[in-house]
């Protein structure tokens, strides 16, 4: 169960929950409800493999995946902030939305709405050898994942810095707590939900980009639910960005455990069942009362 | 005044959302006018693209179109409930002949011929219930996929230094469970003390459709000792092979020819012939000789095989192919048998 190639697998896995509900996060902190995570995901993945196809270059694929994130947030952002529409509804819109567009857009592009062909992947990191015995030892740390596995984990860093330790953190905290002081205070609450918004497409896109250019290639539907899982370990993280990792790590390792119990006389439905049954036991059992922010899904 | 936009608006999207679904399909003209038999294609879960079941049908209709000149659809579905609706549009705009990809069709296409008596139906891997027979205008096409999959098992007994061998299926259903029965009787047959380990992505269809979980499945297996998988994935088996192209071991592909995918790293691909099934079915048409009923392509009439080409002939050793020869002969002449589950 804790065997290396177990947590290794956890680790790849929980990367784009971890991307997608570090974006959750900052949505949610400014108020902002954001289920549209899973659409956000998928138009990220899809739009990855788009620019990789054209250019080669796959790094090319994860700013058009970010890009493309934020580009479908900015709807979620017009119609829950300006237009006041339901947050909820919104966010299922975009998911419906993302599934047909993307569907529809692999089509136009390369003639199937189901599969892309094969493009480049990310190689991973490596100082070159020349550099001696040091570049050798830093090679053990920073080639053995993907790279985006590491920009994830530094993400987790930032956002935290970000939201508790700058003055940008506390006024978009500030919107999701109480919006009405925000104002009064002369900052706009509308421009920090924009911001959260914004934020939550760009790193959701970027977790999508990471889960297409991870296996070269981009698949209808292919976030499998796995934005609705970023959304539940947001909340199961109380909405900080340690817990989130914490939580995101856990689904993955759960994940990953029933991967490795598979072909072992057990039988597969029952070790299917492993993820969920962690996720009710580690819910009933470990976390306490999560409190949202006070504001969240009200408009302004 | 700004909140009554927001309702237009979320119509307007959802609008847009239903005619992206819906719009799967290429081009379909009414009823033909000049003679020319119209086929039409309505594909599975991992969709045209695949590499691997899907695109096998699809060569064949390509083929058909080619050798026969007849005028060709396809409709990719959207979701579930789409399955029926594509068959039912197909046959609604007069096609001769409609072909659903995949057992997911079974049900809805005893349906549909049956309210269509004039148009003839065709489904790959059709699931029959205990003792049906089907109607006249309803051919069922399946394949001995263990025949093949005990080959291609073969292959990776002998190949295997390691001893370990892996299986990663799709769906957990009795169709995939006969290529995981057939690989491992073939590798026991090649190497008795050969071990095999077998793993699933799901219960859903869309276990067929996740390389990302594909390729976690595969690295975890070959991170344990194993060094060839033999997937029956669809298109989560694309990850199956990325996997093993990135630690540098084997893949076996399934359905079509998936060599090529990785050249050194597939070891060789049990190819399923669908793109024939298609291309005899539209010929019985065209010669007017269609009937219904179920139909099942083994190794004896190449119906199942696998694959050797210029991407994986250094891989194979002149004594593995003789051996493997030997077993294909054994099986079409019944003194071997290979088990379905």
């Amino acid at each position: 169960m804790f065997e290396l190639a177990v947590l290794d697998s956890a680790l790849r896995m929980a990367t784009p929950l971890i991307l997608a509900s570090l974006g959750g996060l900052f949505s949610e902190r400014s108020g902002v409800v954001n289920i549209a995570l899973e659409g956000i995901l998928l138009t990220g993945a899809f739009a990855s493999i788009v620019a990789t196809y054209y250019t080669g270059n796959p790094w090319a694929g994860v700013f058009a995946g970010v890009f493309a994130g934020v580009l479908i947030s900015l709807i979620h952002a017009i119609v829950s902030i300006v237009f006041k529409a339901d947050q909820i509804v919104s966010g299922v819109a975009i998911n419906l939305l993302a599934m047909g567009l993307t569907q529809f857009l692999t089509w136009i592009v390369w003639g199937s709405s189901a599969n892309s062909p094969s493009v480049q992947g990310m190689a991973h990191w490596s100082l070159p050898e020349i550099w001696g015995p040091v570049a050798r030892g830093v090679n053990v740390v920073i080639s053995h994942y993907p790279p985006l596995v590491y920009v994830a984990l530094i993400l987790v860093a930032v956002s935290h810095v970000v939201l508790f330790r700058t003055p940008f953190g506390l006024r978009l905290r500030a919107t999701g707590e109480h919006p009405e002081a925000v104002d009064t205070l002369g900052v706009s609450v509308h421009a920090m939900r924009f911001a959260g918004v914004l934020l939550s497409g760009a790193f959701a896109g970027l977790g999508g980009a990471f889960l297409a250019l991870n296996t070269h290639q981009f698949v209808k539907n292919m976030s499998a639910g796995r934005g609705f899982i970023a959304l539940a370990a947001m909340i199961f993280g109380k909405w900080s960005p340690g817990g989130a990792l914490a939580a995101c790590l856990l689904f993955g390792y759960a994940e990953a455990v029933q991967m490795g119990f598979q072909g072992q006389a057990v039988p597969t439905q029952f070790v299917q069942m492993i993820p969920y049954v962690l996720t009710m036991v580690a819910l009933v059992g470990v976390i306490g009362r999560a409190r949202p922010p006070a504001a969240i899904g009200k408009p302004y | 005044m700004r909140k009554s936009l927001a309702r237009p608006f979320i119509i307007l999207v959802v609008t847009i959302v239903v005619a992206a679904t819906f719009c799967g399909c290429s081009t379909d003209q009414p009823g033909s006018t000049d003679g020319t038999l119209k086929v039409g294609m309505v594909f599975d879960v991992g969709g045209k693209g695949d590499k691997s079941f899907n695109d096998s049908a699809y060569r064949g209709l390509l083929h058909a179109a080619d050798q026969f000149g007849v005028e060709h659809t396809e409709f990719e579905p959207g979701q579930d409930a789409d399955r029926e609706t594509g068959l039912r549009k197909l046959a609604q705009a007069r096609y001769d002949v409609v072909i659903g990809v995949g057992f997911l069709f079974s049900d809805a296409m005893r349906k549909v011929a049956a309210d269509y008596p004039d148009v003839k139906f065709a489904c790959i891997d059709f699931d029959p219930r205990p003792g049906e027979t089907l109607p006249d205008n309803l051919a069922g096409l399946r394949f001995r996929e263990e025949e093949g999959s005990f080959l291609v098992g073969v292959i990776a007994g002998f190949f295997s230094e390691t001893g370990r061998i892996g299986f990663i299926g799709g769906m957990d259903i009795p169709l995939i469970h006969k290529f995981e029965a057939g690989y491992i009787a073939g590798a026991k047959y090649a190497n008795p003390a050969v071990s095999v380990t077998v793993a699933y992505t799901g219960t859903t269809p869309q276990a067929f459709a996740d390389p990302a979980k594909g390729k976690e499945l595969a690295l975890l297996q070959y991170r344990r000792g194993v060094d060839v998988i033999y997937h029956a994935a669809g298109s989560t088996g694309n990850g199956v092979i990325e996997a093993a192209r990135e630690v540098d071991r084997q893949a076996i592909g399934v359905d079509s020819n998936q060599n090529y995918m990785a050249p050194g790293n597939v070891l060789t691909s049990m190819v399923k012939r669908v793109d024939n099934a298609v291309l005899m079915t539209v010929r019985s048409v065209v010669e007017g000789n269609f009937h219904g009923g179920l139909r099942e392509f083994g190794l004896a009439d190449d119906g199942v095989g696998y694959a050797v080409d210029e991407y994986n002939e250094d891989l194979l050793t002149d004594e593995m192919l003789a051996f493997v020869e030997d077993a294909r002969q054994a099986i079409i002449e019944g003194t071997v048998s290979v088990p379905k589950e």
